[in-house]
This record gives C-alpha cells, sequence and structure tokens, in this order.
C-alpha cells in the first residue's frame, strides 16, 4: 500500500525522509512537503507512518490487487511503549489492536564498552561477549570434537 | 578527478568495516567495540540503521532461539533440523557454532528491552514452535540500532557501498571500500583492516507476481539488493550454495507470514475442495527425491511441491483453514497482530478485499524465488569454520573470513547456514567481528593500503550513469525512451524478465533446463553490457543504477550454480527439467563459484559436506 502524504498536515519536516529505508519519501520542491517518489518501491513497512509527528501520512491499498476505500491506521507512542492499529475494512468493519514496543527506556541500552575489559587470552577462547553467563547454563559453552564431523554422505543424514 | 571535480570526496579511516547496519551488522558492530576497545569501527548503510534491513517493519517471532537453560534443544538438534530442511546440505560446522551461542544474543534482547511473550504457566519465553518465540517485535530493530549505535566509532547512514577495494601491496587481501551518499552525491573512500560484508541478499532478480504498483510487496525487502553477494563475487571471494534459491508459500498478494499460523493457530491448508492435498503426492515425490519425503519435519521445498503439484492438477488455490481457530478471540488477536507486527501490507490487503479470516478462508500462493542465507535456505560466500572443531578443508583462516584474506560476513552474507533468521544473524555477526577483532590484532604493523588509482577509476565508473542521462538526455525530446541509455528500472524488469523465464521463476512453474540456463547466460551478458549504458537521473536513480549492479552480478552466480548442478535437489524451490532427481551420488555435495572479473570468467567446483554423526 504506497504511502501517501496529506497537503494540509505535513510541514515539511523530512522525518519521513530520513527514515525510510527505500529512499522514496522525498521533499516536492515546489510544495516543501514529502511524497512518495516510487510508490512501487514500497514495501508499506509504515516506517514513515509511525515517524511522521504530524500523522500527515497514510497508505492507500496498492491499485494492483486492494479495492480502495479501506484503512490501516497507527500510532506508535515512546513514551508509552506501546504502537496501537485500528483496520478499517472496505465494508467498514473496524478492528482495534494495542502492542507493547519495549520494556525499557529508551536510550537505557549499555554499551558493549561500559562492560570491564575482557581479560587478554578471552579474545582467543571461542566465548562471545558476556558469555558463558548470558546462556544462563551450566558447563560453559557447548562444543563439538572434530572427530564428531565426517565426510560425505550418510543414508538418512 | 576530472570530470567530478566538484564533488566531494571524504576519506574515512577504521579498523573494522561493516557494510550493512542491518541484523547481522549491529551484531558486529556491538560485538566489535566489545573485543575492541580502542579500534575505530565504523558502521555503513545505504538506508538508516534505525529501520534498515529485512527486520525495519519489525517481527513478531524469533525464529532462531535453542532454549538451552530449559533444556527444549541443544545446538546439534537446530543441526539436524537445518540439513534435513535443506535437504541434506548445510554447512553444519557453521550452523552449530550459530546454534551454541544465539541463546545469550537473545537474552540480551530481552535485557535491552524487546518485549517477549511469556509462557503463563512455565514463565519460559512462549514458543510458537520448536525453534520459535514469540516477540511484540515492532521495535527490534529500533532496539538493536540503538546498541550499535553505542557501539561504533561512527555510523555512516545513505551511504551504498558499490565496491570493494583491494591491498595494493598483499594480493587477496581486503583494504576497504567504496560508495557515495546517496543525498548530497559526494563519494566515499573507506579504508578499514578488517571489513565485514553483512548487507542483504536478492529481492526483485526474478520477476515478481506483482509487476504494477504493487510490485514492492515482495516478501523480502525490496531494497535486499543482492549488495551480500555482488560486493564479494566482485573480489574473487568464492560462492557457495546460490542456486539454492527460496520460495516461500504465503498469503495471497500480501505475503503475509504463515508461521504463526501453523504452528500457534493450528491451522492448516486444503485444497479448493476442502481436501487435505499432500498425501497425494507423496508416491511421486518419494520417485524425485527418495526417503526425503519421510523426515519430520517435512522440508520447506517438498511442501512447496506438493502444493504446485495440487494448483497444477487443478485443485488450486490451497487455502489456509482460518475459520476454526480464529472463533477464539485470543487466537484471532494473534492472528492480526501477526501481521501488524511484520506484514502490514496484508491486514490492509485483507481489509481492502473484506477478508476476514474469521468468516472466510483465505488463499495461499507460492512466491516468486529469492536468494538469502538466513531463512530456509543458504546462499551466500563459503566461509572459514570455528577454528576449535571445524574439518581442516572448511579452515583456512579466521571463522567466518571468506576466501579473501581479512574479509568477513555474516548474515544473509554467508552461505551454507541455514535457519539463522533475525537472531542467528545478529549472532554470526558477533562472531565474525570477533574473529575480525582478532585478525586486525594478529596483523600487527602490516596493513593494507588502498591504491589511488582505484578508487579514482571507481569513482569515474560509479558517476558514470549521471552523466550518460545528462547526454543522452539532450537527444531526445521528453520521455523515458531513449537510444543511448536505459533506466535503472529498464533494467531491472530485463532482468526479471530473464531470470524468471529462464532459470526457474514463476512464469515457468520454477522449471528451467540446461538449454534455458546457458540462454539465460546469454541474455545477462548482454544486460551486463548495457549496464554500461544505465542513465540515473538523480542520486535516487543512482543508487538503484547500484542496485542493479549489484542484482545483475548476484544472478549470474545463481543461474552458473543453478547449471552446474546436474539434479533437482530443491523440488518446489526450482527443478531442472533435464535432471528432475535427486542425486546423492554425485551431488550430495556443496557448489563452489569463483569470478574472475579480469577474464569475466566463473569457475565452478564441488565442495565435501560434512556431517555430525552422532
Amino acid at each position: 500500500m504506497p504511502t501517501f502524504v496529506y497537503m494540509t498536515s505535513c510541514d515539511g519536516c523530512g522525518h519521513c525522509v530520513d527514515i525510510c529505508p527505500s529512499d522514496i519519501m522525498h521533499i516536492d520542491k515546489t510544495y516543501r512537503r514529502a511524497y512518495n517518489i516510487e510508490p512501487n518501491f514500497c514495501w508499506e513497512c509504515y516506517s514513515c507512518v509511525k515517524a511522521c509527528p504530524q500523522n500527515a501520512i497514510d497508505v492507500r491499498g496498492y491499485a494492483e490487487f486492494a479495492p480502495m476505500g479501506h484503512k490501516v491506521r497507527v500510532r506508535r507512542e515512546e513514551d508509552k511503549g506501546t504502537i496501537s492499529w485500528r483496520i478499517t475494512f472496505r465494508d467498514g468493519r473496524e478492528k482495534n489492536f494495542v502492542s507493547p514496543i519495549r520494556t525499557t527506556e529508551w536510550g537505557s541500552i549499555k554499551g558493549p564498552a561500559e562492560y570491564d575489559v575482557p581479560e587478554k587470552d578471552a579474545l582467543n577462547s571461542q566465548e562471545l561477549a558476556h558469555e558463558p553467563d548470558a546462556l544462563n547454563i551450566e558447563g560453559g559453552l557447548p562444543a563439538l570434537t572434530r572427530k564428531q564431523l565426517k565426510k560425505g554422505f550418510r543414508k538418512g543424514l | 578527478m576530472g570530470l567530478f571535480s566538484n564533488r566531494k570526496t571524504h576519506f574515512v579511516d577504521s579498523d573494522v568495516l561493516v557494510i550493512g547496519g542491518g541484523m547481522a551488522g549491529c551484531g558486529a558492530t556491538y560485538e566489535a567495540r566489545y573485543w575492541g576497545r580502542d579500534l575505530k569501527i565504523v558502521c555503513v548503510e545505504k538506508a538508516n540503521i534505525e529501520r534498515s534491513g529485512a527486520v525495519a517493519q519489525g517481527l513478531y517471532a524469533i525464529n532462531c532461539y535453542m532454549g538451552m537453560q530449559w533444556d527444549e534443544n541443544q545446538p546439534e538438534d537446530h543441526v539436524r533440523y537445518a540439513r534435513n530442511d535443506l535437504m541434506g546440505l548445510v554447512r553444519e560446522d557453521l550452523g552449530y557454532d550459530i546454534a551454541r551461542h544465539v541463546d545469550a544474543t537473545v537474552h540480551k534482547f530481552e535485557e535491552w528491552g524487546l518485549p517477549f511473550m511469556k509462557d503463563p504457566k512455565t514463565g519460559r519465553y512462549l514458543r510458537e514452535g520448536k525453534w520459535q518465540i514469540m516477540i511484540h517485535g515492532e521495535s527490534y530493530k529500533p532496539i538493536v540500532a540503538e546498541a550499535a549505535r553505542k557501539a561504533a566509532s561512527e555510523v555512516y547512514n545513505r551511504i551504498m557501498v558499490t565496491h570493494l577495494l583491494m591491498d595494493k601491496k598483499k594480493k587477496n587481501r581486503v583494504a576497504g571500500a567504496v560508495g557515495f551518499n546517496v543525498r548530497t552525491g559526494d563519494f566515499y573512500v573507506f579504508r578499514g583492516k578488517a571489513v565485514i560484508v553483512a548487507a542483504g541478499g536478492a529481492s526483485h532478480i526474478f520477476k515478481p507476481r506483482s509487476t504494477g504498483e504493487g510490485m514492492g510487496r515482495t516478501w523480502y525487502a525490496p531494497w535486499s539488493s543482492a549488495s551480500a553477494y555482488a560486493l564479494p563475487i566482485q573480489v574473487g571471494a568464492k560462492m557457495t550454495q546460490m542456486e539454492n534459491r527460496i520460495v516461500l508459500t504465503r498469503f495471497k498478494d500480501g505475503y503475509g507470514p504463515v508461521g504463526a499460523y501453523f504452528l500457534h493457530l493450528k491451522t492448516y491448508t486444503e485444497n479448493v475442495n476442502g481436501n487435505e492435498y499432500e498425501s497425494t503426492w507423496y508416491d511421486d515425490t518419494k520417485k524425485l527425491v527418495g526417503d526425503y519425503i519421510d523426515r519430520h519435519p517435512v522440508p520447506t521445498c517438498l511442501r512447496n511441491h506438493a502444493i504446485l503439484k495440487e494448483v497444477a492438477a487443478g485443485r488450486g488455490p490451497i487455502r489456509m483453514v482460518t475459520k476454526e481457530a480464529f472463533k477464539d478471540p485470543h487466537l484471532e488477536q494473534v492472528g492480526w497482530e501477526n501481521f501488524l507486527g511484520m506484514t502490514i501490507g496484508q491486514a490492509v490487503v485483507w481489509a481492502s478485499q473484506n477478508i476476514d479470516p474469521k468468516h472466510t478462508n483465505p488463499e495461499l500462493t507460492t512466491s516468486e524465488p529469492y536468494v538469502m542465507g538466513s531463512h530456509a535456505t543458504c546462499s551466500g560466500a563459503w566461509a572459514s569454520g570455528p577454528e576449535d572443531y571445524a574439518p581442516d578443508e572448511y579452515q583456512w583462516g579466521y571463522n567466518r573470513m571468506m576466501t579473501v584474506d581479512g574479509l568477513f560476513g555474516a548474515g544473509d552474507t554467508i552461505g551454507g547456514t541455514a535457519h539463522k533468521f533475525s537472531s542467528g544473524s545478529f549472532t554470526e555477526g558477533r562472531i565474525a567481528a570477533k574473529a575480525a577483532v582478532k585478525y586486525i590484532q594478529d596483523m600487527g604493523s602490516d596493513e593494507p593500503e588502498v591504491s589511488e588509482k582505484e578508487y579514482e577509476s571507481l569513482a569515474e565508473t560509479i558517476f558514470q550513469p549521471l552523466e550518460t542521462y545528462k547526454v543522452g538526455r539532450n537527444e531526445i525530446v521528453a520521455g523515458t525512451v531513449s537510444p543511448s541509455y536505459i533506466l535503472p528500472l529498464h533494467g531491472l524488469q530485463r532482468l526479471e524478465k530473464i531470470m524468471d523465464e529462464y532459470v526457474g521463476g514463476i512464469s515457468t512453474n520454477y522449471m528451467t533446463n540446461e538449454w534455458g540456463l546457458k540462454r539465460g547466460l546469454d541474455h545477462l551478458q548482454m544486460l551486463q553490457e548495457d549496464l554500461l549504458h544505465v542513465g540515473a537521473e538523480d542520486m535516487h536513480q543512482l543508487q538503484r543504477a547500484w542496485e542493479l549492479n549489484h542484482r545483475v552480478l548476484a544472478s549470474f552466480s545463481v543461474a552458473h550454480h543453478t547449471l552446474f548442478r546436474e539434479e533437482t535437489r530443491w523440488p518446489g524451490y526450482y527443478y531442472r527439467g533435464d535432471h528432475m532427481k535427486l542425486n546423492d551420488k554425485d551431488w550430495h555435495c556443496f557448489t563452489l563459484s569463483q569470478y574472475h572479473a579480469e577474464t569475466n570468467e566463473w569457475a565452478m567446483e564441488k565442495a565435501p559436506v560434512y556431517h555430525i554423526i552422532d
């Protein structure tokens, strides 16, 4: 469902331009507002719709197979940690859904350099950062032995 | 820089250069910082890492989690599962390596704030299936990107990397990469002591079922433009299993996921008469593949095969029986949220067509083929295995290093490791990055150097489509038809048609043969020549032009591999009409290719498969 932008709502802030993974939200040079320059490269990922501070972006299902009159609207609220959806069918039926999007504060992830510097020898081991602790298992990182790998076709494998 | 003297050139030095900021690239960036505290770690992304890669839209499940802490599965179980699904051929050393680390990755995701569904009785992660756990993953990518941003020295968004750079002193050693900013048009020269390719696989190399406004609604993201393969191929890295393209059975038009429907909602499929159909084709399939049809679970390609046969017999479409499950309001909610969390377009299709699965059993279809390394398929670069147990034939350097020194890969880039999905791709990025840090440490002062001659010549090549358009455009009054150039979309549609008709796309029901493949290669050759005459009107079209270049190079590889493997290993993904049976005697092996840029030739060879023996 390619996206489109409502003329009266868009203020040309460019958030959609900044976020679009397909590089298809651009600012129109005459109107100084955003629009979808290449609807046939739109994945309908809603990244721009979610990012728009003015709720100016909406989606109209691909003309190729989507009859008109439907709506799938979204409100993503980072401060609340939720995303809310309203689906409106062509015949007017509605469905509403709300899901959590994050359980921690935005920006709260502890970066890898904030952990203690690993021992020098650890670079030679097979353990990755935070292992073996982060595996939550006894006995350390599992490993195969070379003998367990045999070359060639074997019936049933 | 002659013609391009107005264009700024930026030089960026790095120790670890990560190309692509999707799941694998974010994992690589994070891990590189953990081990390389003083290193300069640079992540380069074509879009914006906040919402880039295949997980841009979110995910409703993590499809690769062992659950070792609850003794749900062990890494070797996952290897057996992936091997079984890929008809016997996976790099079991690499697959085991991801499986033994992936739980730690997933536990970190939870700590970072990704919402996991829990089983109310046990408190464990809620299982969708044996390997899948359910999440509220709308912000999966923003969360992972936050971790990567905290790790990187610099993140460069909106840079399309077009080529790798090779060391001017040592043969077969990588030294960096070049690309351009898709907004400013500035040229970028990245120098890296180690380079990790974590770019995307390939959508849009085969003609999609929707070719008009809906062509972007491919199952796999339209921005996955085969850079994962083209970048290593250009510099002569060996590739493996590039013939192993994937075809997905999904809800019609929107390509909405079926995993949760099958596994969690317990919906099932039936033919147009309301009958089960897989058993109808059991004997027929057994004649093609032998006892692989008796495996559990039935391999993904063979399930496709039954659908294709049933539809060809006139009893299509295959439909998903949802009416029973959707009577339960909780399951109905899961069914819809599953789409909203990862394939919103399917919800739009159903809303637009008044399809409520509570009242209508929706149609399924088989998709156009895609080339990738992380799903139920394993195309990609041939990589060195883990040091502690990989057989000698799989080990020539550092873990996840390709056959080019200093060039590492992860995610869709690395071949032979099916079923890694999002969590496994992030994990593989971590594995590659730790090895890359060790590679840099061992390198000492013997650092690679980029060649000025090489990157200046590449700059001319990269920006040529702008010049071609500017000159050619003056020849014609208006419109898109020129005798002097083709537009990127023209080239893309030609590529899709060639691959579709000659290399086993939807219009031939995934059928190809030797003659067709050779004819396809002739057409690809002419297309590659025409790529010298692609015209780009602006920077956005220049990005499309280079995406097309990457797709074409990957397509050559796919066609050569498909030609080389003289059997039908994965019926339901594609068929070699001249070799319809699976042939373990001659083809229980990996196929490897190597592109020689100087002669424009492809060399093919076989490589052995090693199995874990109990």
